[in-house]
């Protein structure tokens, strides 16, 4: 307990005590002011539109590409994407909490009942890969181009094959010296349209993997997870004797090691722009962009040059913008419609640097229409 | 050498090795400090440079995570200073009672409710607000929802480090003001409180230090953005939200550069902490 | 006891100060008051978001494996659980050892010139944020336990269940070695406090019938402090329990149930963490915050008793001689 003489000192610095707290205020006070000076120099030219996207990782880095060179483009608009999954991104368009989404997945039936008045906008194709991060029996890094098959792929994500020296896989690969230790399966712990791809190719490939099997998130019966295409990469990276299935644009910015696939047209194919644009090339009748998008599927896409495990990635925006709520106004409807032109044309010469090939005539022209369908309070945005 | 058989020597034996044993446990809790510290350090200024501090996330820096954990973290304290400081002024001057101890009691467990937990609350609360009309669904992911969350987190923690600075004034101070003739109020705010007032702050910038480097809530709420702050209804970038993106992704030039925000949040929260004892030096040096 | 200056009832009428003290107290008890509305706010919101869930589930939840988002929807919490247990129990088998040593040492055996240092470098590891430490667990912890630390238990002790496997250093024994790190400012701080109130007679009684050092502690401090020294532990399993971001980034992210320690697990708040924007329907919704709930009241049950064991202990050291 304090002495009557330090008492004596309290009450006297009673005042001194008060210039301690002015201190701390006027620290607080500067640094709001400097924070204030980073805002404000942002308020001096008009207040930007802002647009909420959020989904998929499989076009991350296109559309990531896409909303840095819209930002700086002069239109007054900034387009924030986050990369959450399909699964976040079809939540979140349905909660309304965002103004457009992502995914690598149609709307299923049950989705589409959920958030009636989706149109899907594929916005690129990409390709699902099979990277590996192996070392042969000589210590060397195995390369590019390992010989995979989907069933074969299928039985090492079910836990039938376990090691890299199996005989499925060096019968397909009989130059390589695989070593003989177990295979690290990677798969996805986010909900994931990649999933949904890769589950739907494997089930095509393979009569052990039945549908029970096939989504978006499914019960993985081995295997290590990643968050997010950036996380399985991440883990395939990091982690030995590993394989995962992984979007091609983080594969070719990364450097990492892909497995060539057979198509059905019997042939080995690396997943590359030209193998995926080929896969691409040859979609089916599209439906109209208001319609039931489930059964669309470029996997196992007929041609020689054809990648099997291709895909279209989609853009989920409402067909009338109201929908969204009262933060959506006409000036942020029309600026989300003008990005998503922007994004099927010009964007489009982006795609190329990335590892997405174009979208093909046919389905821009499919794109234009569903653009210009969009409507506020009724009004069409686009002319 | 005989071998010890005696039993003092054999006692003395194990004393030395016990000693030594405590002195080896102090070592291992070192280690991991020391290897961070290092990490940051090395593998941190490496990637850090005046470009990637004034550059958007968007663009590789990292300078709008540093500008929305700074507003963040300030929003939080304008919220939760006074109302933590006066629910310590409460517990500490008038919580002598029965309700002043079951307030006591909650305010205890609230600071150990998973900070996990908060974020899932936050944006429950926001969401089903906005469904009924106040504000909106989309506030869910905004600078509102974070600085809301930080604040839960914030406000036990400031009510509890507010009322054990409060109470280390002695009672002959504030028996002396009342004799004075101070009535109770006055005597707390004139007298109490800026005699209190270096450990408040001290509790305060703790309080701040500590929800600067809060990750899991604002993962639900603030939600992560690639440009600068852009409103308080905008969701809004952070230093332990880009670590932990950027740590967890793929790119090796971004892990290491994880390593660099790493540095530039924990130097932050170094300074906050430092501040705090400056402020005890400054106050014991005027004595 | 205190003075009050009245100037009511003299036909004066209230004073400014009347009127100030009984609003100033009013405003600090209603802030107070709504401090802890805040924290029942935060139980009804959590229950009734949980409720549909709760409905559809009941106590099945909580022993259910399987986390299903597509039709048929079954959610169930044990996978978590069990990660959550595991990883809590591996942090203090690791950090209580550990932490009683830093105790020990610093309240029994440092020279006083490096007590205050060293326990302020104990109380920065309380600093670094969580993030920080899963960037570590990735980068540095987890390479290490998997090139060497792993491999060399397993050469050991191999033939135990729960040390077989490949190991991959992203695994529940890395997040339990990290959890540990961060409990051990809580648990020795804790600890040191309720050393330091053991009264030196205690000591003094040990030493004058000739024990050494290493005997007095075990025999008057230990012994006395055992409530305060379990309440500190109990304090840090809480801690560990709602530990968010280092476990998600260290302990591998698998909704499995496994024995072995260096297979990958996932607890409650790293499940939450990860898919929590994801919830594809409003019953995966409602099952992620019911698994909140169960992690808020694990984390309640365990800081409730531990607080009552650090008050018992406290209490006891102010009434002895």
């Amino acid at each position: 307990m304090a002495t009557p003489s330090e008492d004596a000192e309290l009450l006297k610095r009673r005042s001194g005590g008060r210039s301690r707290i002015l201190i701390v205020v006027a620290v607080i006070a500067v640094a709001v002011v400097l924070i204030s000076v980073g805002v404000l120099a942002g308020w001096f030219s008009q207040q930007p539109t802002t647009i909420l996207g959020a989904g998929a990782t499989f076009p991350y880095p296109l559309i990531a590409k896409w909303a840095s060179v819209y930002n700086s483009s002069g239109a007054n608009v900034r387009v924030n994407y986050q990369g959450i999954g399909s699964g976040g991104g079809i939540t979140q368009i349905t909660a309304k909490t965002v103004d457009f989404a992502a995914s690598d997945a149609p709307l299923k039936a049950s989705e589409r009942a959920a958030a009636p008045g989706l149109l899907h906008i594929p916005e690129t194709i990409g390709s699902v890969t099979a990277a590996y991060n192996v070392l042969d029996t000589n210590g060397q890094a195995i390369p590019s181009g390992l010989n995979l098959t989907g069933a074969v792929l299928a039985d090492i994500y079910l836990g039938k094959i376990t090691t890299w020296n199996h005989a499925n896989i060096s019968a397909l690969n009989p130059t390589v010296s695989l070593p003989g230790r177990a295979i690290q399966v990677v798969h996805r712990s986010d909900s994931s349209g990649t999933t949904f791809v890769w589950t739907s190719y494997l089930h095509l490939s393979s009569s052990r993997w039945n549908s029970t099997l096939v989504g978006k998130s499914i019960s993985w019966p081995v295997g290590l997870a990643g968050k997010g295409n950036t996380g399985v990469a991440g883990v395939v990276l990091q982690t030995p004797d590993s394989i995962g299935y992984v979007e091609l644009a983080y594969t070719v910015q990364n450097s990492m090691k892909v497995a060539k696939i057979q198509n059905p047209a019997g042939k080995w194919i690396l997943p590359t722009l030209a193998s995926t644009a080929a896969a691409a090339a040859s979609a089916p009748t599209l439906p109209s962009p208001s319609g039931d998008w489930f059964n669309v599927t470029i996997l196992n896409a007929a041609g020689d040059t054809s990648y099997p495990i291709s895909t279209f990635t989609y853009l989920l925006v409402f067909k009338e913008l109201n929908t969204i709520g009262p933060s959506m106004t006409q000036v942020k409807a029309k600026a989300l419609v003008d990005f998503l032109w922007w994004c099927i044309h010009d964007g489009q010469s982006y795609s190329g640097d990335l590892a997405y090939p174009t979208l093909p005539a046919l389905v821009v022209t499919l794109d234009e229409g569903a653009v210009r369908s969009i409507t506020y309070n009724g009004v069409a945005l686009h002319s | 050498m005989k071998f010890p058989f005696d039993r003092d020597t054999r006692r003395r034996w194990i004393d030395l090795a016990m000693s030594g044993a405590a002195f080896v446990c102090v070592v291992i809790a070192i280690i991991p400090l020391g290897s961070i510290l290092i990490e940051a350090s090395v593998r941190g200024l490496r990637s850090l440079s005046p470009a990637v501090l004034t550059a958007t996330t968007g663009q590789g820096g990292i300078g709008n995570a540093i500008q929305g954990t700074l507003i963040l973290i300030l929003l939080s304290a304008l919220v939760s200073l006074p109302v933590g400081i006066l629910t310590g002024i409460y517990l500490s001057e008038f919580g002598k009672n029965r309700l002043g101890a079951a307030v006591r009691f909650f305010v205890e467990v609230m600071t150990q409710v998973p900070s996990m937990v908060v974020g899932i609350f936050v944006y429950s609360l926001v969401l089903e607000l906005g469904l009924i009309g106040l504000g909106s669904p989309r506030l869910v992911f905004s600078t509102i929802s974070g600085v809301l969350a930080l604040s839960t987190i914030m406000v036990p923690f400031v009510a509890r480090t507010s009322e054990e600075a409060l109470r280390l004034v002695s009672i002959a101070v504030r028996e002396s003001a009342l004799a004075l003739g101070i009535p109770r109020h006055r005597t707390i705010l004139r007298v109490v409180v800026p005699s209190a007032s270096s450990a408040l702050v001290t509790g305060g910038l703790l309080g701040i230090a500590r929800v600067a480097g809060e990750t899991a809530p604002l993962l639900v709420t603030a939600f992560g953005n690639n440009d600068w702050f852009r409103g308080l209804d905008q969701p809004i970038e952070s230093l332990p939200h880009t670590i932990y993106i950027w740590a967890t992704g793929p790119y090796v030039a971004q892990n290491q550069a994880a390593w660099g925000v790493s540095l530039v949040l924990v130097l932050m929260m170094l300074g906050l902490s430092i501040a705090s004892r400056v402020v005890i030096r400054l106050r014991s040096v005027s004595r | 006891m205190y003075l009050f200056r009245w100037t009511r009832g003299k036909g004066r009428g209230i004073s400014a100060d009347t009127l100030g003290e009984s609003l100033f107290q009013w405003l600090s008890t209603i802030v107070a008051l709504g401090v802890v509305g805040v924290l029942a706010l935060i139980a009804i919101v959590l229950f009734f978001e949980a409720e549909a869930s709760i409905g559809a589930f009941g106590w099945s939840f909580l022993g259910g494996t399987v986390w299903n988002p597509q039709p048929p929807l079954l959610f169930g919490a044990l996978p978590f659980v069990y990660g959550t247990l595991v990883t809590s129990a591996l942090a203090l088998v690791f950090g209580v050892p550990i932490s009683v040593g830093i105790a020990i040492f610093l309240s029994e055996l440092a020279p006083p010139w490096i007590r205050i240092p060293l326990t302020y470098v104990v109380e920065l590891l309380a600093a670094v944020p969580s993030v920080v430490y899963g960037l570590w667990g990735i980068f540095v912890l987890a390479p290490v336990m998997r090139t060497s630390i792993e491999p060399f238990i397993q050469g050991i002790f191999g033939f135990l269940p729960i040390f077989q496997g490949t190991p991959i250093g992203l695994d529940k024994l890395s997040a339990g070695v990290i959890l540990a790190i961060m409990i051990i400012p809580t648990i020795s701080s804790v600890s040191r406090e309720a050393f330091l109130a053991v009264p030196d007679s205690q000591r003094e009684a040990a030493l004058s019938l000739g024990a050494t050092r290493w005997e007095t502690t075990r025999m008057a401090v230990l012994r006395y402090a055992r409530a305060g020294l379990f309440g500190a532990i109990i304090l840090g399993l809480g801690r560990a329990v709602g530990e968010t971001m280092a476990v998600t980034m260290t302990i591998g992210n698998k909704n499995v149930i496994s024995v072995s320690l260096f297979d990958q697990g996932q607890t409650i708040a790293s499940w939450i963490a990860n898919n929590f924007t994801e919830a594809e329907t409003p019953l995966e919704l409602s099952a992620f915050i019911e698994l909140g709930l169960v992690l808020m009241l694990m984390s309640l049950i365990i800081n409730i008793f531990a607080r009552l064991m650090v008050a018992r202990v406290l209490r006891r050291g102010e009434g002895a001689a």
